[in-house]
């Protein structure tokens, strides 16, 4: 019998997409005006805008975790709270000036990240969510029990502390906002390039195939405590940032499961996880409806439930996998993709 | 007379992977019936999709005369189809006895009990309070017999019942069919073992790849007709 | 004395959180699901308490002839009509509906009753105690939780291990597929391991209710005792629940005999080393699959 030969097809690995081309210049174009937005935009622009960024930076974080680690954490209250408690402690009790304060804020939560993760990371799937919760509750609990820092009913930073960031209102809204911008986009950048890394390629091995990925070398729970660690970083960082602007912490806000990890989780189930796009969206959709139907208290937290329980079963890669699918579009190029020419 | 069981047109797929190509299969009441065929040439995924564990369009698997195609498989034993599953399944955290009583979820009535299912298998009544886990490879071979009894089938499907056993040992469990017969159950048995398969058989059936290659009586088939059923060379 | 006295209290108090536990242990043991909102549901249960004693001048206890079927009846409902659809190999949707879930009920009772505090009142019985020496008393309160903790394992476990369905919720839990070929009908054998899971919950929902107050949002707390208390006391047991129980009520008496603002955090102490010192639990009986 004779056989032909099939010739094997040319491909080639490619990232790049046109979508990603023009979602490059889309994304110059939106932060080129939002580093003008102090010259022309009110205090309150300035607020929601620095809200809008750190949720976005916690949906990134939160996402990079249960949607390409598989650490499904409801848990991330405890940076939060740590950050914050942290920037009071370090500007009150240590005289750091502030904005450094918030860097090293996002330091010491990561560096109580690492018990916290020898400890939970002892715990699987579901159990492991509970257990990072429990360990939020722990260090809520600690935080109510130190008089220097308020004890239960919490405490406000001094004045001279906030003159510190900027002498006037509008000097110190100018700056927290920028320090929210670069904690925002930063967040985006570093979990971008994260993804594209080596470390990324780990992780999306893991997700795939966390056993397959062993055989070929993928060390899944060194990379999982990076992962783990780099999120408790920013996230103390964002606390830092929230609780400096706030001007007033207590264990229980800081410590909030529902406005740090559950409204977190809605955005990044309702947008789509397991993809950068998919927090930008959900958090689209998050303050669009709290913009809408803010005066309806709890129905509003129902509604936003109910819909993230839907989009779960219905749709469980999200808004943004729905129009991905159907448009095919990516705007974060992470994925490699083989080309057949 | 319509058969027992007959499977027409019969298709199955493992996501994109097509199992099973257009599969006709008839089994008379009262026959024993044995399907050869090599690793991975569909015999298991046949009887899973038969007892409902893939789906399959209604009319391409008639019982009775009745399509079941589409049914789940509770629905199905309870019908009176049981499967002996391959590797034998037993449920590692119950008793050899209580693995045996799982046969009477489904709630049918007949010949098959406790008791008689110890008569069949003498060793296991001596170990019916031990995990299941506990028993030698033969004996929850033949506990996974007896649980398929338990639900009092009229077609009881084998799958690889000899598989990982010491020949010895094969023959004790084969030895238990004729009894199974005796009670009007007709039989299905999948085997690798073609020496095996045909010794027990009143008809056989060979798949290759999902396809049906050669359906005949064992005494009408040469060995080398099974040879290029079997291998395809 | 006070010590003892506040020690045992604690320990029979500690049936209270084995109640909690006892229906996310057993919801877990059949279908590997984890329930977010288990606290929440039984904070759901108080409620309904609080409506049925409202509505009826029964007292607390009596309420349980009409929470207890109803509770029942929900907990078919949601995992026929719900919770089904979350199972398969992947753990986040059954983790992000419960906890969507969560949300859901904390704020539907929030809308329905108000964040003000409740309580259920059962006069002398909560504080009339048994006095076993001079310094030693047992309160009858918690010792009635104690023994209906103890009653209701037992019961649970006779369901598990004597009876039809107990066992095809072991097979289940062991192998779904093969149970499902002897006629377990997998759908309806996880509706009653939600149906008998919140029924237990509404037993340890109205000794909640009468022994402190709650308000919509007092699930979650209860949701990580009942977690702790199944770590601590290991996966699969239910009597290693009840011990579990018992460590962390004991844990938090002493903790708050030390000082009244530790008895959370003593609680959460005793789960971390726990966890740290038997990763397993104290008796564990099932891996975690």
């Amino acid at each position: 019998m004779k056989t032909t030969a099939v010739p094997l097809p040319t491909f080639r690995v490619e990232r790049s997409t046109r979508t990603s081309w023009l979602g490059l210049v889309l994304a110059i174009a939106g932060v080129a005006l939002l580093i003008s937005l102090p010259w022309w935009g009110g205090e309150d622009d300035l607020r929601l805008v620095v809200e809008i960024c750190y949720t976005l930076a916690l949906a990134q974080l939160w996402n990079l975790l249960a949607g390409f680690a598989g650490l499904v954490s409801v848990g991330q209250q405890a940076f939060v709270g740590l950050g914050g408690y942290a920037l009071f402690a370090l500007t009150i009790i240590a005289k750091v000036p502030p904005i450094p304060a918030v860097a090293l804020a996002g330091i010491v939560a990561a560096v109580l990240a690492v018990p916290t993760a020898l400890i939970v990371f002892r715990l699987r799937g579901a159990y492991f969510a509970i257990g990072t919760w429990v360990m939020a509750e722990l260090f809520s609990e600690i935080m109510g029990q130190l008089p220097d820092l308020g004890a239960g009913t919490g405490m406000s930073l001094p004045v001279a502390i906030s003159r510190a960031v900027g002498a006037t209102v509008y000097e110190r809204e100018t700056v927290l906002y920028y320090m929210g911008l670069v904690l925002g986009i930063g967040t985006v950048v570093l979990v971008f390039a994260w993804l594209r890394s080596r470390q990324g390629l780990a992780l999306t091995a893991i997700r795939d195939s966390e056993i397959a990925a062993g055989s070929i070398g993928v060390n899944s729970a060194r990379t999982k405590f990076a992962v783990y660690l780099l999120a408790a970083l920013i996230t103390g960082m964002v606390g830092a940032l929230i609780y400096l602007e706030n001007l007033r912490i207590s264990p229980d806000a800081a410590f909030d499961v529902i406005d740090w990890t559950a409204d977190i989780i809605f955005i990044v189930v309702i947008g789509g996880i397991g993809s950068i796009e998919g927090p930008f969206v959900g958090a689209l959709v998050f303050f669009a409806l709290r913009y809408f139907l803010a005066d309806y208290g709890a129905w509003y937290m129902i509604l936003l439930g109910a819909v993230a329980v839907i989009i779960m079963l219905l749709a469980p890669r999200g808004l943004w996998g729905l129009l991905s699918d159907r448009y095919d579009i990516h705007f974060f190029p992470v994925r490699r993709r083989v080309r057949l020419e | 007379m319509t058969a027992l069981l007959a499977t027409s047109g019969l298709t199955a797929f493992y996501g994109d992977f097509q199992a099973l190509f257009s599969v006709d299969l008839t089994v008379e009441a009262g026959e024993a019936v044995a399907i050869i065929g090599a690793n991975g040439a569909g015999k298991s995924t046949l009887l899973r999709t038969i007892c409902g564990l893939l789906s399959a369009a209604p009319e391409r698997i008639r019982y009775r005369g009745e399509a079941i195609g589409s049914l789940s498989p509770a629905d199905i034993v309870t019908r009176g189809i049981a499967l002996v599953p391959e590797g034998r399944k037993l449920f590692a955290s119950l008793s050899v006895e209580e693995n045996l009583l799982m046969g009477q979820q489904c709630g049918r009535k007949g010949p098959w009990h406790l008791e008689r299912v110890y008569a069949l298998f003498p060793m296991l009544r001596e170990r019916r309070h031990q995990p299941a886990t506990s028993l030698s490879g033969g004996q929850q071979q033949m506990a996974a017999i007896g649980r398929a009894l338990m639900t009092n089938p009229d077609l009881l499907l084998c799958d690889e019942i000899s598989l990982g056993l010491a020949p010895i040992v094969i023959r004790d469990v084969y030895a238990a069919l004729p009894g199974i017969r005796a009670e009007g159950t007709t039989l299905v048995v999948v085997e690798q073992d073609i020496a095996r398969a045909l010794g027990v058989a009143d008809r056989v059936y060979c798949l290759q790849e999902g396809r049906v290659t050669l359906e005949g009586r064992p005494a009408t088939l040469t060995r080398e007709q099974i040879k290029l059923a079997y291998f395809g060379v | 004395m006070d010590w003892v006295n506040a020690i045992v209290q604690g320990a029979l108090v500690g049936g209270l959180y084995a109640l909690f536990a006892a229906g996310l242990s057993l919801m877990f043991g059949v279908m590997r699901l984890v329930n977010i909102a288990h606290g929440d549901l039984i904070v759901l249960a108080a409620y309904l308490g609080l409506v049925v004693v409202n509505a009826t001048g029964l007292g607390p206890f009596l309420s349980l002839i009409i929470v207890v079927p109803v509770m029942f009846v929900l907990g078919y409902i949601l995992q026929r009509g719900l919770l089904n659809f979350t199972l398969g190999g992947d753990i986040l949707p059954p983790l992000l509906v419960t906890f969507g879930l969560s949300i859901i009920i904390q704020n539907a009772l929030l809308e329905g009753f108000s964040a003000d505090d409740q309580k259920l009142q059962a006069g002398n019985f909560e504080t009339a105690s048994l006095h076993i020496t001079d310094q030693l008393a047992i309160g009858w309160f918690p010792f009635a939780i104690f023994l209906t903790a103890l009653a209701v394992i037992g019961l649970l476990e006779f369901m598990l291990y004597r009876t039809a369905l107990g066992r095809a919720f072991r097979a289940t839990s062991d192998d779904s597929d093969t149970a499902r070929l002897y006629g377990v009908r997998n759908r309806h054998v996880y509706s009653m391991a939600t149906a008998l899971a919140l029924a237990v919950i509404s037993i340890a929902a109205i000794f909640l209710a009468v022994r402190v107050n709650f308000d919509p949002a007092s699930g979650p707390a209860r949701l990580l005792y009942a977690f702790e208390a199944v770590i601590i006391g290991g996966l699969g047991s239910l009597w290693g629940t009840l011990a579990g129980g018992v460590v962390l009520g004991v844990a938090q008496a002493i903790g708050a005999q030390l000082n009244p603002g530790w008895e959370q955090l003593a609680g959460h102490v005793a789960f971390l080393l726990v966890l740290i010192v038997r990763p397993r639990g104290l008796f564990p009986r099932l891996v975690d699959g």
